[in-house]
């Protein structure tokens, strides 16, 4: 049974969760594409990334994510706000195939479709947002 | 399996695990200082970033993201945003719902943990 307890302004928290990460992981994998693959022994290259435009914007969509997210973790499970970043995996798939052109194989695509199926089994899940009373109620339903 | 994709794995497994950590402790953090928009309504924007930026759980929290993030630019650098992505997040999703159950006693029901192994499987597909 679903609990219609999050407000508009809940749910657009949860659009702004799922869409952040998926832009900003693209975001800094562009950029680290055009800086190049970075050897175990010059991990000091890592923080020279910092400088490049790609990587900064990826940065900044992620902070706005974790704004989000935190938000989020305020009023609801972690295992109930986790869900709403699992259907981005779709988003970043799609992505990784229009934007940057990579080869998604048949396999990758039926992981994660299998990822979002199965992590939409929780997304009506019990959360935070239910008290202990509605969950008696519910518990007390034929 | 060859050197690179244990070498791709052994950073995903390092991207996650910080990232576990830092979502526990943040998660932690924010519960201890309980609905923010409650916070807010109380004390103004500044009042809640002043009451989260004085909890040690969630700057712990943080630096765990720190280090998570640079092992993820590690991670995106030498592979495909494709597995990278996916990867990383819902492995995380899994290992978080563990160490939610063990260390916030959240109460993580039968069907979070079949969803935790959908994950897996889906996981497993994006390897091939």
């Amino acid at each position: 049974m679903m609990q219609h307890t999050l407000t508009p302004r809940r749910w657009l928290i949860l659009v702004a969760v799922m869409l952040g990460a998926s832009i900003g992981d693209t975001l800094l994998s562009t950029g680290m594409k055009h800086i190049g693959p970075v050897s175990l022994n010059h991990l000091s290259a890592l923080f020279f990334a910092l400088k490049n435009a790609w990587i900064i914007a990826g940065i900044v969509v992620l902070l706005g994510f974790m704004a989000c997210y935190m938000t989020a973790l305020s009023w609801a499970d972690i295992t109930f706000v986790l869900p709403a970043t699992a259907f981005g995996n779709v988003i970043v798939t799609v992505l990784s195939r229009f934007w940057l052109h990579e080869q998604v194989s048949l396999s990758r695509w039926l992981g994660v479709a299998l990822i979002v199926i199965g992590v939409g089994f929780v997304a009506n899940g019990p959360s935070r947002t239910e008290t202990v009373e509605t969950a008696a109620k519910v518990e007390a339903l034929p | 399996m060859n050197p690179d994709t244990l070498h791709t794995w052994v950073t995903i497994f390092v991207v996650v695990l910080t990232a576990t950590a830092g979502d526990i402790l943040i998660a932690g953090g924010m519960r201890k200082l309980g609905d923010l928009d409650d916070i807010r309504a109380a004390s103004g924007l500044f009042g809640a970033i002043k009451a989260v930026l004085s909890s040690s759980m969630f700057l712990l929290g943080i630096t765990c993201m720190a280090l998570s993030f640079f092992s993820l630019l590690y991670a995106l650098s030498g592979a495909d945003l494709s597995l990278i992505a996916p990867a990383t997040a819902s492995l995380t999703f899994i290992t978080t719902a563990a160490a939610a159950k063990f260390f916030l006693k959240e109460n993580v029901d039968s069907r979070r943990w079949i969803a935790a192994l959908f994950v897996c499987a889906g996981v497993a597909l994006l390897a091939k």
